[in-house]
């Protein structure tokens, strides 16, 4: 286990080598200085100059993939020319709304897709299962943002439920928080549900057809338990993966619906600096969400000793 | 009726496609789509970048006049505004018509490039064992970066335009299809056809293009159609967040929705309108594609 464990520490440093060098050739290959890039359109030659200076441009690029590499473990992820901060001071300041908005769809997520999954699955043919299989065609096909709006439409505008856009903070308040994040949270799920619903479903039936399912039936276990303790359980690791999967669609979705709702998150931050040519702060947001979706999968790897205890490292 | 079980394989393959009822609306609904974009001119449309100050932001239905400059001078022509102006005077109907033709290119390069360069690179990682692990090393810490965010960052370098964001999205989904040919790469080259071919001295061109790659044909053509539809997504994504196609150059239904974010309270129908548009083309795709996947590629018809 412990052997497993470190081996698939050691395999992430490979990908997360390749995301840095890809992400660092992105600003070197394209035609133009990136200290100048770097730098925004307003700065000054000596600005640039001392950029030029510290990324070590006149070295070979293999020095100055080097250097960019050594400041970002020692926690120097650049500075914006833009926002005229550290990249590590912006990127702490934003992290709350965005980590509260991915908590807060997660956990709507899981809480709707799983039992429509289960339930389609154990009533299968009935219209409740096709309808969770429309839903899971839809949902896929409406794109985030066009949700989005139309909940916004809906429940903002028409019956003054929620508030249109913006976000409070957790410290001022637990229910101002959520209520700015039902809306957002419920647009980015969409996509989620119907992707985990169906993954449910199809590996919860698959189960369904065991023998021990049979023989947990004739013993007289209620049916619920027979669903929940024996089917569910054994179709977990399946529905588990899918889940990490889904973190890829989550902060691409997240970047979309803090600019739809007006959250002032990472992924607003990601399009600001975008629209400015902020690099070193689109390269720090680009690095950190490969991390952490590259460590997700990680730890869900880790969790199927403890879904299924059948598996062993 | 004739036997079905006397017609050729082809001939019943194109009889499944046929009898397939979501090849048959989805289909049925791309067409329709295709056809707005092709016909986009005759369609009672207007120049979708002409600008009218006077008929900003007009609703739905609206007839009125426009001002416009011809050798003769000033002159007032009636206008119709199908389905209402948006911010700057322009005809939102128009611009929906050809916001067709961006989505269908859009989607239609991504899927073709990105299976061209996947069907390269994985074909040679499946066949070179010696190359295998450097190419998936590179698409692993391609597939690590989440795929908008890949797109964001691409086209973050490069100047706004149609070329950029059909790069920009082509480069997460390269990935996806090399993993999908190298698979059915691994599988077909154990086949005892496979090994007749090198022992009768095939050449390794010869081998790959005509025994392999027919067999990657059927499960390429689905997935083919599933990058369409998520670069369909991509493209309106990027385009509404003001990072892709540009909106006073090329009307898209991503940039439609962007242009009018600020007045999204007051109109939303100028949001809602591309919206569903934009909807009902993913979904006609998605379906195409699963209804594709039933009948052509029974490996991956795992519907149960």
């Amino acid at each position: 286990m412990v052997f497993y464990l470190l081996k698939r520490l050691l395999a992430t440093i490979p990908v997360m080598l390749v995301v840095a060098v890809f992400i660092f050739l992105l600003l070197r290959l394209t035609p133009g200085d990136p200290a100048a890039m770097i730098a925004g359109d307003y700065a000054s030659d000596a600005q640039i100059a001392e950029i030029r200076e510290k990324l070590g441009l006149d070295e070979p690029m293999l020095v100055q993939f080097g250097i960019w590499l050594g400041n970002i473990f020692q926690g120097d992820l650049g500075e914006s020319f833009f926002f005229k901060k550290q990249v590590s001071e912006l990127i702490v300041a934003r992290i709350e709304p965005t980590l509260s908005l991915s908590l807060v769809t997660i956990i709507l997520t899981v809480s709707i897709a799983v039992p429509m999954g289960v339930i389609s699955a154990y009533k299968q043919g009935s219209w409740l299962d096709r309808l969770t299989m429309g839903f899971s065609v839809l949902g896929f096909s409406i794109p985030v943002f066009v949700i989005g709006f139309g909940l916004i439409y809906v429940f903002s505008l028409k019956l003054a439920w929620f508030p249109v856009q913006g976000y409070d903070r957790i410290s001022e308040g637990l229910w101002g928080w959520l209520r700015h994040l039902i809306l957002p949270a419920l647009a980015l799920s969409v996509i989620f549900v119907a992707f985990i619903a169906r993954m449910t479903r199809t590996s919860v039936l698959e189960v369904l057809g065991e023998d021990y399912i049979r023989t947990a039936r004739a013993k007289g276990q209620t049916e619920t338990k027979v669903l929940v303790r024996h089917a569910l359980r054994n179709a977990a690791v399946p529905i588990v993966t899918v889940i990490g999967f889904a973190f890829a669609i989550l902060i691409g979705g997240v970047v979309v619906t803090e600019s739809v709702f007006n959250i002032p998150g990472l992924g607003l931050l990601t399009v600001d600096a975008v629209l400015n040519r902020d690099f070193p702060t689109i390269q720090a947001v680009v690095l950190l969400f490969s991390l952490v979706y590259v460590l997700i999968n990680l730890v869900i790897d880790l969790s199927y000793t403890v879904l299924d205890p059948r598996i062993r490292y | 009726m004739t036997d079905v079980k006397s017609l050729s394989p082809g001939r019943q393959t194109l009889r499944r496609l046929v009898l397939n009822p979501s090849v048959l609306i989805g289909g049925t609904l791309v067409a329709m789509i295709l056809a707005l974009a092709i016909l986009a001119p005759v369609l009672g449309t207007r120049d979708p970048n002409e600008l009218s100050t006077s008929n900003r932001l007009k609703p739905p239905g609206y007839e009125g006049t426009m001002r416009v400059y011809t050798d003769e001078g000033r002159m007032k022509v009636p206008v119709w505004y199908p389905l209402g102006a948006d911010t700057l005077g322009r005809d939102v109907y128009s611009r929906i018509v050809y916001g067709a033709r961006i989505s269908l290119v859009v989607g239609v390069s991504v899927a073709g490039i990105s299976i061209a360069l996947g069907v390269l690179f994985g074909l040679i990682a499946g066949y070179f064992r010696y190359l295998d692990g450097v190419i998936m090393r590179v698409m692993d810490g391609l597939m690590a970066i989440p795929a908008i965010l890949l797109a964001i960052a691409v086209v973050s370098v490069f100047n706004a335009g149609v070329m950029s964001v059909i790069i920009a999205i082509v480069v997460p989904e390269v990935p996806r299809v090399v993993r999908l040919v190298r698979s059915i790469v691994l599988s077909i080259r154990e086949e005892p056809y496979v090994e007749a071919a090198i022992t009768a001295g095939t050449r390794v061109p010869t081998l790959l293009i005509r025994h392999i790659l027919p067999n990657t044909l059927a499960p390429l053509i689905v997935q083919g159609t599933f990058i369409v539809a998520s670069a369909i997504i991509v493209e309106a994504i990027l385009s509404f967040l003001g990072l892709g196609i540009p909106a006073d150059e090329i009307p898209t239904w991503g940039n439609i929705m962007g242009a009018s974010r600020e007045v999204f309270q007051l109109h939303p129908h100028l949001i809602l309108y591309p919206g569903v548009v934009l909807a009902v083309t993913v979904l006609a795709v998605n379906m195409l594609g699963d209804g594709l996947r039933d009948t052509l590629d029974p490996r991956f018809a795992r519907r149960v």
